[in-house]
């Protein structure tokens, strides 16, 4: 008899919409939609999409929990064997959806779960430890490669066949430590790696420490009346007609726009170039993404004592880490030297 | 962007997915409204929208003046 499987996808997969349809209520579907005819090629005859849960990118991410709750209640009524989340690629909501959900399934009904992300992702950091997920590229284009991958590891975990490593399966790594017999002792291993290194030839460590990337907090700021306040943003505010021309999604570049003299943000004069949300509040009144006209007014009354004249903008969608490392660096020499004490950065 | 902007001024994150800010490593949150709009709230008057604002932007001044020694998120009474 096949295995029962749920699958999860969001509102853009299910072919109801894109951005507008973002706030989409979960609801579930009998049979495959969407990417799940894929999944229903890589199982065979092994296993069985009963049923698909589609839920908004924008609904899930603003109502974690309550979204988790309803659409454990939507799955459980389909007995299901084992639970499909994505395949998310690079879509950070969509990832943190995967996630979230993956991880409540596990927990709440103890049955076996499998996503899949891109590395980047956020919803990898937040969700590894809790289950495995299938190392994916970037977008759907990888959608072929992304699929078969899922499912075989799917179908190991329900057949529970021991699994491989990281790398042999094509899994996220979660850090979980296994005991295993080796012939040589600890300290013979020890010195090996040791050597090897001072060669210069690989080696594979038995117990990787972890990667802190924490930035410690700066000192507050004493006296908020003489601050400079700048504004920096990776909601995509730009002047109408983008003149730096930022892409909409993956931001291979920020602007930094002069607001001398801008008291308010008009949606004659901005809009956003951003691709990953609806545009229509943002367009309408750019203030809803940056707060132009409350800090002048604040500098106004002497709350602070100036609005940097001049603010940063990328578009935070799908952007790469490492791009998005480097606006954050040259933005910051360019705000010191400036001589702004402190930074409010708004995120959509 | 936000922990290299950190590196060098204090910086307050102001977001609605206040779980990716933690995951990133913001140290000062201040949540917003909803992803399309977090400084704005469109079902409202343009005047209780900018108050709405003005509180959210007094939020986040107040984390800029707090002293703080980990990841501290900022909510709104």
């Amino acid at each position: 008899m096949a295995f029962r499987v749920v699958h999860y996808i969001n509102q853009f997969y299910a072919g109801i919409g894109g951005e507008e349809k973002a706030d989409h209520q979960p609801e579930i579907r009998e049979g495959v939609v969407g990417p799940g005819a894929a999944f229903k090629g890589a199982f065979k005859a092994d296993a069985e999409i009963v049923a698909t849960v589609i839920c908004g990118d924008s609904y899930f991410a603003s109502n974690l929990e309550e979204a988790t709750a309803k659409i454990i209640d939507l799955i459980k009524p389909f007995k299901p064997d084992a639970f499909v989340a994505g395949p998310a690629f690079n879509a950070g909501r969509y990832g943190t959806a995967c996630g979230a959900i993956c991880e409540a399934v596990s927990k709440q009904l103890g049955i076996p779960v499998v996503s899949g992300m891109y590395p980047e992702n956020p919803g990898v950091d937040m969700f590894k430890k809790s289950h495995y997920i299938i190392e994916t590229p970037d977008s759907a284009a990888g959608m072929r490669k992304a699929v078969p991958a899922m499912a075989a590891l799917l179908m190991k975990l329900l057949k529970k066949e021991p699994l491989g490593k990281p790398e042999e399966e094509g899994y996220i790594e979660r850090g979980i430590r296994k005991n295993k017999f080796y012939d040589k002792l600890a300290a013979e291993r020890c010195v090996d790696m040791f050597v090897a290194k001072l060669k210069g030839l690989p080696f594979e460590t038995e117990y990787k420490m972890p990667v802190f990337d924490r930035v410690l907090p700066q000192p507050a700021v004493k006296d908020m009346k003489n601050a400079v306040i700048a504004i920096v943003t990776s909601g995509g505010i730009v002047p109408k007609g983008n003149p730096d021309r930022i892409e909409a999604s993956s931001a291979s570049k920020y602007g930094e726009y002069d607001i001398t003299g801008v008291d308010d943000l008009s949606s004659d004069g901005y809009r956003t170039a951003h691709g990953g949300y609806d545009a229509t509040y943002a367009d309408e009144d750019s203030d809803r993404v940056i707060p132009v006209d409350v800090l002048r007014d604040m500098e106004k009354e002497g709350v602070i004592k100036k609005l940097h004249n001049k603010f940063y903008s990328t578009v935070g969608n799908g952007t790469a880490v490492a791009s998005s490392a480097r606006f954050g660096a040259e933005i910051a020499d360019k705000l010191v030297a400036d001589g702004v004490t402190a930074v409010i950065l708004t995120s959509t | 962007m936000l922990k290299e902007i950190e590196r060098k001024l204090p910086v307050v994150h102001m977001c609605t997915i206040v779980p990716i800010s933690l995951t990133v490593g913001a140290n000062r949150i201040v949540p917003t409204i909803a992803i399309p709009h977090p400084l704005g709230d469109p079902t409202r008057t343009r005047e209780e929208e900018k108050a709405l604002r003005r509180s959210l932007t007094e939020k986040a001044l107040e984390a800029l003046q707090t002293e703080i020694t980990e990841q501290t998120v900022f909510e709104m009474k």
